[in-house]
């Protein structure tokens, strides 16, 4: 026989009997029985702490009804609260008496008024008059605790969320209270400034205006403020967002608890580089990534000029109308929507009829192999007993990602086994981390499911395979292996051949694609790669060129003509001399919201509108579709992607069939049962995950005080969802058919050459501040790039030398340059690493110069000067 | 009269001038109880700690053998001891620290080993720095002798005690903060749930907190048995106390007496104890249980020295501290300074706490320096009762720890008992004792 396990446990709440959750937190379910406790520490996404006693509320107990806080107590069956006696109310305006004391209330000046909770509580419950006639507390205000954020002392309500945040949820230790009684105050480390790449959700929960962002300080009121909620594209983990502008101004940007992804936090990337979108109105050199292209152009006696879109639009179809399929290809489209990058699909596919186009900058996976992956979603992730990764920096690649990780291993104890090929800001929460250098993660990955002994010469060691193996378990059942590409200086069928391994050995474990530019994974899954068709499909017959091989038939003079989507071919590519070099004799259509060196190239270029100013649907690395939203009009003459493929594609003479966004999101789904038109018109649910089985996650009601900066005690903008239905399900057609791991060519026996002892081999990594077009529009955070420098083991620094700083000369595949080197005990023994976009102060390009792109791995050589 | 013929628990070698020493404390039938409890089931020295009915010496007056029943089975578990006494007139701890520290260290031992707890931890004030000098060598006397370390005295048990020193914040003091700080965290008491550490503690294992006097009565109740520590005293208030006396009286001092059999009067008058007031002076108030309580006035002088006693009249025995006040102390200083302490030494968490110190202290420093205002006193109680509802004895709690709920006794006590003084200083402006 079963026990009858009771789902909920009854109390009482003033007078009233609800059933709530067991073990649920007292706030919580009052909260959902309508009764709403003030508070102010109180933080859904962070363990309580009871430190404003703004939510105390009567409890029954042995002794009589006491006070005690509503954010601590966890409810039990029988339980009663009374939360609006007068007992509850003098304690609670004793409490914001207290607090308001030494408050500076110079609300007039202040960031957050107009949408302060202490404001608000105020307002709504506070004494017209203060008793407090003593002096108040005093500090300098305000003080810069990091690049990003600036810390009011005076204004500080000491509710630890900003503290809290820190070291619970981020893991950084940069800020902390130092001080007591009422001198206690928000100090940064005395070492290391507030620069987590984080930093910003503080200033977002703070309930108050002592944390501001430099960014948004003083820009707008936020009574001024209009917003849409959107998602965000900086990277790939689809965070949902609030774009707030004033006017047409972009303003703000704030994280949405989205509960399957980002849970309200954003990392500094994504929340602060609005700048690059619409600060720019008076950079007009096209070359510089930070100028806005507002204009079509074509180029005359060698200049682009701005030209009419009907002499720009003709001029690329002259262009194209010489081109056949073989001399014609795309390159790009993870910046796109998925409505954008289906037009293009269609456009090269259905009119150019070629199959050379490629998302990606030969710096991601194989999307095959990607595509015959059992998917795992991030909650599968984070729930997972133990998560394998071999990919990237996490925090540098997809931060929220990592936040989200870094949590299941903290709070839940999950066990993280790392293929760790260089610094990982995982790394200290770790169970196991497989030092695996260039050219050995296959070896590492055929070991632990062959079952066989590490190889000789690997930096990972057998008892280190066992503790992997019984982590993952006999079938990995309850293992998510996170698969992104990690060394971009190694060839990438290492990495695709130990995920390969993986994948045929343990048949339970799912996998989760770490794969880091924006909507890279909504581009493929609209067909933007050979072989792949739109809705996550595939054609086993088609053939057609990668990023790589159209640079390199243009070189050859094979191809002719290359159409950019989204602009950026020489910010991304590893081969910037060789993409020069085919640049330079092809004919160039640059398809384009902002300027760059590749517009140097570019015969005709033709202004898009980019994220925040265009509607659509995008896809995160879970494959969960979720919408954007316009909430800025998009300047100059720039037109959405859909229409310029309609409009190319008529001058053609074909007709895409293709009239306006919403029209393509239908004929997605419609035709490929991808979900797009549906996720437009969704107001209920945290977008549709591509062939999930189990049922969507609903969107949260925002809470009022937990989002503060959102929400405060009245409602502004985002619409409640409590009630909403789900508007015009549009048909949807069965779901094409993917690629399965069969359809892989078997390549098994990967051919690694033996590595030069003298040298050390070359990592080239990802860094979430780089050289793309979104941090070099922003000033605000230009200081954050770090100078480029080649990172080394402590026995490799010790071998060489030279104590960290000292510059040398570093010489790989096509040349030397000077370096200096830096400790950093991530770096794998006898490697080195560098961050991919690095130049030197004279120019040259780190990356170009030193990765031998012929190799499996390349190496380095280093000579003190 | 005083009754005075109880044998002296916990100060009997203070008389020596190396009291401290291992020598004396061997010479003085040091380790012998410890050598017997190694003899006894840990559960029967705990049987004898649970007869002795030995209440907590630290404030609270928790049953210790209750306290110890509490330990949840875990294969990990601690003991830590609180000698991070800070109270302002509180200094019985000090005393034993510096006085007897091996009588410590011997009680120690044997609650580890009645609790079967391996790793001990000794919590002292970082101030004590004779107390911290003098526990360590008798912890390093201890591990010379094998009293300490693997297998002591030739038996299974084994136990190490680290002798950890605080880092000046009164706050430490409260069992929860003290294990934070013990963490290397910040002294930030605990939310509770969980109600006791006993259940999750250090590290967020099981954790048995004792006072220092608390261990220190341990070895002469496993020499002499729990019945004959039972025996002294009356009621609940078993055994003799540690009093700390201070303020205006002749002869301040420590002084340990029976429980129950004395009173507030044998006390402070007794030739052998207090003396009597100092000039000749009126007795005005007492503090009768450290900062944290509310006062007495003269009616409470035949009152006995017993934590029941005490609480029934409205306040508490607590930390075995007694202030006297005389007619030329002034309640105003005496309640703004002990504000003072407490603003001082809040750790910053609640908000009422944290705000309502710090405005009590100010508001008091302008009534005791000029500055004050007749509404003054009303302000003053409408704000005490914030941090302390209702301004009932125990005190009704808003905060995390007990620490605010200490806030307002004085300062209700004050003004409750002394209201005239309290208007002399606002018409005289400023304290008419200067």
């Amino acid at each position: 026989m079963t026990d009858v396990i009771r789902t909920t446990v009854r109390i009482t709440v003033n007078g009233r009997e609800i059933d709530v959750t067991p073990g649920e937190l007292l706030i919580e379910a009052a909260e959902q029985a309508g009764e709403y406790i003030p508070r102010f520490c109180y933080h859904p996404r962070m363990d309580p702490v009871g430190m404003c006693r703004m939510c105390l509320v009567e409890i029954d107990g042995p002794r009589g009804a006491t006070l005690q806080p509503a954010c601590y107590i966890h409810v039990n069956d029988g339980m009663s609260v009374v939360t609006n006696s007068e007992k509850v109310k003098k304690a609670q305006d004793g409490v914001l008496e207290f607090l308001l004391a030494n408050h500076p209330l110079d609300c007039p000046v202040c960031d957050k008024g107009g949408e302060c909770p202490l404001q608000d509580q105020t307002l709504a419950h506070g004494s017209g008059e203060t008793r407090f006639i003593e002096e108040k507390r005093h500090f300098v205000k305000p003080i810069e605790i990091g690049e990003l954020v600036l810390l009011d002392r005076e204004r500080c309500i000491q509710c630890a969320r900003c503290t809290r945040f820190s070291d619970e949820i981020a893991g950084d230790t940069e800020i902390a209270f130092s001080g007591r009684g009422d001198a206690i105050e928000v100090a940064p480390s005395p070492d290391r400034p507030f620069n987590s790449v984080f930093s910003g959700n503080t200033v977002q929960i703070c309930p108050v205006g002592a944390l501001t962002a430099k960014p948004y300080r003083f820009s707008a009121r936020p009574w001024d403020l209009e917003q849409v909620e959107s998602t965000c594209t900086t990277c790939a983990v689809g965070c949902r967002i609030a774009v707030q502008s004033s006017g047409n101004r972009l303003t703000r940007v704030l994280g949405v608890d989205s509960d399957p992804v980002n849970q309200g936090w954003l990392c500094d990337k994504g929340r602060f580089t609005l700048d690059s979108i619409d600060q720019n109105p008076t950079s007009s050199n096209v070359l510089d990534e930070s100028t806005r292209i507002d204009s079509p152009m074509i180029r005359i006696n060698g200049v682009l000029e701005p030209v009419s879109w009907g002499e720009a639009l003709e001029a690329a179809a002259t262009l194209l109308r010489h081109a056949t399929g073989h001399s014609v290809g795309a390159i790009g489209g993870a910046s796109l929507t998925n409505e954008g990058a289906f037009a293009w699909e269609r456009f090269v596919r259905g009119v150019l009829i070629s199959e050379n186009l490629d998302a990606q900058f030969d710096d991601g996976l194989d999307p095959i192999l990607l595509q015959g992956l059992a998917k795992a979603t991030i909650n599968d992730a984070v729930n997972a007993k133990t998560v394998v990764t071999l990919s990237g920096d996490l925090r540098e690649e997809l931060p929220i990602l990592f936040l989200r990780l870094r949590q299941s291993i903290v709070r839940n104890g999950h066990a993280l086994v790392e293929f760790a090929f260089g610094p990982s800001a995982l790394r200290p929460v770790a169970r196991v981390s497989l030092a695996v250098r260039p050219g050995e993660m296959h070896l590492a990955a055929r070991a632990i499911a062959d079952g066989s002994d590490a190889p000789t010469g690997v930096a990972f060691r057998n008892e280190q395979l066992d503790e992997v193996r019984q982590l993952i378990g006999d079938t990995g059942d309850g293992v998510v292996f996170v698969v992104g590409r990690a060394n971009l200086a190694e060839d990438p069928r290492v990495l695709e051949n130990a995920i390969r391994r993986l994948a045929a050995r343990y048949s339970d474990a799912t996998f989760l694609v770490a794969l880091r530019r924006s909507n890279v994974v909504g581009a493929l899954d609209m067909g933007l790669s050979p072989g792949l068709r739109p809705g996550r499909g595939f054609d086993p017959r088609a053939k057609g060129r990668s990023t790589r091989e159209q640079l390199a038939a243009l070189r050859s003079g094979e191809q002719k003509v290359l159409l950019v989507l989204g602009g950026n071919v020489l910010g991304n590519v590893l081969d910037t001399n060789g993409a020069r070099q085919a640049l330079e004799v092809a004919d160039v259509i640059a398809v384009t919201g902002h300027g760059g060196p590749t517009l140097a190239y570019a015969n005709v270029v033709l202004p898009v509108a980019v994220t925040h100013e265009r509607t659509g649907t995008v896809t995160n690395i879970e494959g969960r579709v979720t919408a954007v939203t316009p909430k800025i009009v998009a300047p100059g003459s720039a037109w959405p992607d859909v229409a310029i493929a309609a409009e190319l594609a008529a001058l053609l003479g074909e007709n895409l069939g293709l009239e306006s966004v919403e029209h393509t999101a239908h004929a997605i789904e419609a035709t490929t049962g991808y979900p797009a038109l549906s996720v437009m018109n969704d107001e209920v649910f945290d977008g549709t995950v591509v062939g999930a089985k189990g049922a969507p996650s609903l969107r949260h009601a925002l809470d009022p005080m937990a989002v503060p900066g959102i929400r405060s005690t009245e409602s502004v903008g985002i619409a409640s969802y409590v009630g909403a239905t789900m508007v015009a399900d549009s048909p949807r057609g069965a779901l094409v058919a993917s690629a399965t791991l069969a359809d892989l060519a078997n390549d098994d026996v990967l051919d690694v050459p033996p590595a030069d002892a003298y040298a050390l081999r070359l990592v080239v990594s990802r860094r979430l501040y780089d050289h793309g077009v979104a941090m070099q529009g922003s000033p605000a955070l230009a200081n954050l790039v770090d100078p480029p420098s080649l990172s080394l083991h402590r026995v490799d620094l010790d071998r060489l030398g030279v104590p960290s700083g000292t510059v040398v000369d570093v010489t790989g595949a096509h040349g030397t340059l000077p370096l200096p080197v830096v400790l950093d005990d991530g770096v794998c023994v006898g490697t080195g690493v560098i961050a991919f976009g690095s130049l030197t102060l004279a120019g040259d390009d780190v990356v170009a110069t030193l990765v031998d792109f012929d190799s499996v791995f390349s190496q380095v050589r280093l000579e003190t000067r | 009269m005083a009754v005075l013929d109880a044998p002296r628990i916990v100060s009997s070698r203070a008389q020596f001038a190396d009291s401290y020493t291992l020598s004396r404390y061997l010479a003085t039938g040091g380790y012998v109880a410890l050598r017997k409890a190694l003899t006894m089931f840990p559960e029967q020295v705990a049987a004898e700690v649970d007869k002795a009915s030995l209440l907590g010496r630290g404030g609270a007056g928790f049953p210790a053998g209750r306290k110890w029943s509490m330990l949840r089975k875990s294969p990990i578990s601690y003991l830590v001891v609180n000698g991070d006494e800070s109270e302002p007139a509180t200094f019985k701890d000090h005393f034993l620290v510096e006085s007897d520290p091996h009588q410590l260290v011997e009680g120690v031992i044997i609650a580890a080993y009645s609790l079967q707890v391996s790793q001990a931890f000794i919590y002292i004030r970082g101030e004590f720095a004779l107390g911290l000098e003098r526990v360590q060598q008798a912890v390093n006397d201890a591990y010379a002798q094998g009293a300490l370390g693997s297998k002591i005295f030739g038996s299974d048990f084994s136990l190490d005690i680290v002798v950890h020193p605080g880092a000046g914040a009164y706050i430490c003091g409260e069992e929860t903060a003290l294990i934070e700080g013990l963490e290397g965290k910040r002294g930030f008491p605990r939310i509770k749930p969980p109600f006791f550490p006993a259940v999750t503690g250090l590290y967020g294992e099981p954790t048995v907190v004792n006072n220092v006097e608390t261990m220190s009565n341990l070895p002469w109740i496993v020499n002499n048995g729990g019945e004959a520590f039972a025996a002294l005293g009356a009621g609940r208030s078993t055994g003799t106390r540690l009093f700390a006396l201070a303020g205006r009286v002749v002869n301040p001092g420590v002084y340990e007496i029976e429980m129950v059999k004395n009173t507030f009067r044998d006390l402070i008058y007794d030739p052998k104890l207090g003396g009597g007031i100092t000039g000749d002076h009126k007795l005005k108030a007492i503090i009768p249980g450290g900062v944290s309580a509310p006062w007495f006035g003269p009616e409470m002088l035949d009152l006995p020295l017993g934590q029941d006693e005490v609480g029934e009249k409205g306040s508490m025995l607590g930390s075995g501290s007694v202030v006297v006040m005389d007619e030329t102390s002034c309640v105003v200083r005496v309640a703004w300074r002990i504000t003072k302490f407490f603003a001082r030494e809040s750790c910053g968490q609640c908000t009422p706490c944290r705000e309502g110190s710090g405005w009590i202290e100010r508001a008091m420093y302008r009534l005791e320096h000029g500055g004050g205002r007749m509404e003054d006193m009303d302000l003053l109680l409408d704000l005490c009762d914030n941090i302390a509802p209702g301004l009932s004895w125990p005190p009704q709690q808003t905060t995390i720890c007990v620490l605010g709920s200490s806030i307002p006794s004085s300062v209700h006590s004050a003004i409750a008992m002394f209201p005239d003084d309290f208007r002399e200083h606002v018409l005289h402006g400023g304290c008419p004792h200067d």
